[in-house]
């Protein structure tokens, strides 16, 4: 090649990064700018609608006569909950379909969040705990089911398919327990049981949400320090390993991270349905192959609670958990993400 | 194909020892689980919140109802009745479809199907009134079929065909859907809340001979079905290509081995609710007693599913006494580590 031609093609190499990361800037933008408008709206929508300038005044710290209560005491940690346990949900979804290589290696299905809401169930009615002690019983459970699945897939080395399936195992065994003890509880609440059947933002508080606030706050950003290492080991461990990374450890801090977002948002949210599956690649599909699918995962299951929840509440006469709307969306959403794989010729 | 011999021999060259069963063992085994499952049924009729004796156990088999020990046994018989003809329903058709999918995983309960056919029964009840047993029986059919098709064709999509591993995963998802689904019909109508619990969590105490009657056709018919396919399912364990090669119909033996399956489902979750993992375990436990040979598979996985559920549903009454736990909540609870133990044991390349 002459000189003349290389310069031509660095310079539509350049070109077509430059595009590249344009497009993934404003994917980004676009969707957070769609979770804050999602936020803004289940903050203002209910039986009385209030205002942006109300709501921005509670928000601040000001008494509103009746905003204070509705939107300060009820919306308030009802919207924070959502968004925070959507950010958790995606981001330890994407995780662990990236490390594990396989798009369908999703913690909801391997067993893990039921885990957690197993723990909590048992927490709540067998144990009569409340609280900060539900929530560190469900964080527990969550890192064991998960040391669990590995150790019983372990057979001179972990094959995925075999984790995968030994997690689905798990997952309709901690199912079963999860049923047998709200079963057993003397007065349950129908919305209390949905909460850790399917998930739900009903009667959330900020005693059970603050907890989930400050997990994102501190396991979101080392995930999201670790961006990199994780996309080069989603291309294969000798590769990775070729690259520079240190293959053992980024996963070990990986998974801890993302088993750690799960434990605290089912804890405080029950298990809510399919975010953490389909938010990895739902995000892949609008951002498209440019980067890391990490911040945008964690992005578009904000969305997808925000909105599942604003639809369950509002779009029909009866109320419906947040589980059920995205438990019902997700499945014709798989089916078409299969198709759409098959006809690209990619393999799930 | 059946050697008299009491010992089984290897045949030169072969790395494993072929164990040839002959027919005196079967038999024996037969004669062994028969014994097991009369043991099992008079336990569960014997057994509950407050003791009876043997005469009056037999009283109450009689027809006599005069005492109330004798009452409370006469209770349980429609129970321990339909816990019979569930777990050898479920267990035939999971060695039926195991047969059909080639897959060692393959469970009505793991692939969605019995959750397919609970909502169809969920939504009878809720948008048209249903009320009979036979009406729940023909809606669960049409349920677990749908759904059947439905997972099997996620399943098989993308590259490598329907692997044990994309039909779990197709059936895990599906599950998770349909359940949602279930709890989006039930949840406008307080009124049906209680009624259709037993088609969330599966249990056979909600059992009446009346209903049983209704839906009995259809067992005899699923049965029918897969038996008459027994021979086909052999064949097909050879692979499509060396089937066809002898001779089988291969498509027409795959359909109507998975319609039997699909029968038994539909009507064993029409009476009970969604029981799962009685047809990942029980087949795989008569293989080792019986072989693969599904001439005899079949049979034998009818009296040891049977044997099971039973089993399953009088610890759960002794356990949690003076409450009980659900079967579909035992034959979880047991049969996951089970399945988890059968992953273990396969090459990940199998899978």
């Amino acid at each position: 090649m002459t000189a003349k031609n290389m310069t031509a093609t660095g310079q539509l190499v350049t070109r077509a990064r430059r595009r590249r990361a344009t497009r993934r800037r404003i994917a980004v933008g676009c969707l957070l700018a769609g979770v804050l408008v999602a936020a803004a709206l289940s903050l203002m929508i209910g039986r009385t609608f209030y205002p942006p300038g109300d709501v921005l005044r509670v928000i601040a710290g000001e008494t509103v006569p009746g905003a204070s209560f509705t939107v300060g005491r009820l919306r308030l940690p009802r919207t924070v909950l959502g968004l925070v346990a959507g950010l958790a949900f995606g981001l330890a979804g994407v995780t662990f379909q990236t490390m594990l290589r396989n798009p369908l290696a999703s913690p909801d299905i391997i067993g893990i969040s039921y885990g957690a809401s197993a723990a909590a169930t048992f927490g709540i009615v067998v144990l009569s705990w409340g609280g900060a002690a539900v929530s560190a019983l469900a964080i527990v459970a969550g890192l064991g089911v998960a040391l669990l699945v590995y150790l019983l897939s372990y057979r001179g080395g972990v094959a995925g398919t075999r984790l995968i399936l030994v997690g689905i195992g798990m997952a309709a065994m901690l199912q079963s327990a999860t049923n047998y003890f709200l079963s057993k509880a003397s007065q349950w609440d129908h919305h209390e049981a949905m909460r850790w059947i399917t998930g739900s933002l009903n009667g959330a508080t900020w005693e059970a949400t603050l907890p989930v606030v400050a997990a994102v706050a501190v396991l979101a950003p080392v995930l999201l320090g670790h961006d990199r290492e994780l996309t080069q080991l989603g291309l294969g461990d000798d590769t990775a390993a070729a690259l520079g990374v240190r293959v053992e450890r980024t996963r070990l801090v990986a998974i801890v991270a993302a088993v750690g977002l799960i434990a605290f948002a089912t804890a405080a949210a029950g298990p809510i349905a399919f975010v953490a599956f389909l938010s990895g690649p739902i995000a892949a599909r609008i951002v498209g192959p440019n980067g890391s699918p990490l911040l945008p995962a964690a992005l578009v299951g904000a969305l997808l609670v925000l909105v599942a929840d604003l639809v369950g509440q509002y779009a029909t006469d009866t109320r419906y958990p947040v589980g059920v709307v995205t438990g019902v969306l997700g499945a014709p959403y798989l089916v078409y993400l299969i198709v759409r794989t098959h006809r690209s010729g990619g393999s799930l | 194909m059946n050697a008299t011999t009491a010992t089984p021999e290897a045949p030169a060259g072969s790395t494993r020892a072929v164990v040839r069963r002959p027919r005196l063992v079967r038999t024996a085994w037969l004669a062994v689980l028969l014994l097991v499952l009369i043991g099992l049924s008079w336990a569960s009729v014997a057994i509950g919140t407050r003791g009876v004796t043997a005469g009056d156990v037999l009283a109450a088999l009689g027809g006599a109802s005069d005492t109330w020990q004798e009452a409370a046994v006469a209770t349980r018989i429609p129970r321990t009745v339909l816990a019979l003809l569930v777990g050898a329903a479920l267990a035939v058709a999971g060695a039926a479809l195991q047969g059909v999918t080639r897959n060692p995983l393959a469970d009505p309960g793991i692939l969605g199907i019995n959750s397919g056919a609970s909502l169809a029964v969920v939504t009878g009840i809720a948008w048209f009134g249903l009320s009979s047993s036979t009406a729940y029986a023909w809606v669960a059919l049409a349920g677990a079929g749908v759904t059947a098709v439905a997972v099997y064709t996620i399943g098989s999509l993308g590259s490598g065909g329907p692997t044990p591993l994309k039909l779990a995963l197709a059936g895990a998802a599906t599950m998770a859907a349909l359940t949602s689904l279930i709890s989006a019909v039930v949840l406008p109508r307080a009124d049906i809340a209680d009624a259709v619990r037993s088609w969330q969590i599966g249990g056979v105490g909600g059992a009446t001979f009346d209903r049983m009657l209704q839906v009995l056709p259809f067992f005899a018919v699923g049965f029918l079905i897969c038996l008459a396919c027994a021979r086909g399912l052999n064949m097909l364990a050879l692979g499509d290509e060396v089937a066809a090669g002898l001779g089988e119909r291969v498509l027409l033996a795959r359909s109507c081995a998975a319609l039997g399956g699909v029968v038994l489902c539909g009507a064993a979750t029409a009476l009970a609710g969604p029981v799962a993992f009685v047809g990942l375990v029980v087949p795989h436990l008569c293989r080792l007693l019986v072989g693969p040979d599904h001439r005899w598979l079949l049979p034998y996985s009818a009296l040891a599913g049977a044997a099971l559920v039973t089993a399953a549903d009088v610890l759960g009454r002794i356990v949690a006494r003076p409450d009980e736990i659900d079967v579909g909540i035992v034959t979880a609870l047991l049969g996951a580590p089970f399945f988890i133990a059968v992953v273990r044991r396969q090459k990940a390349a199998a899978l």
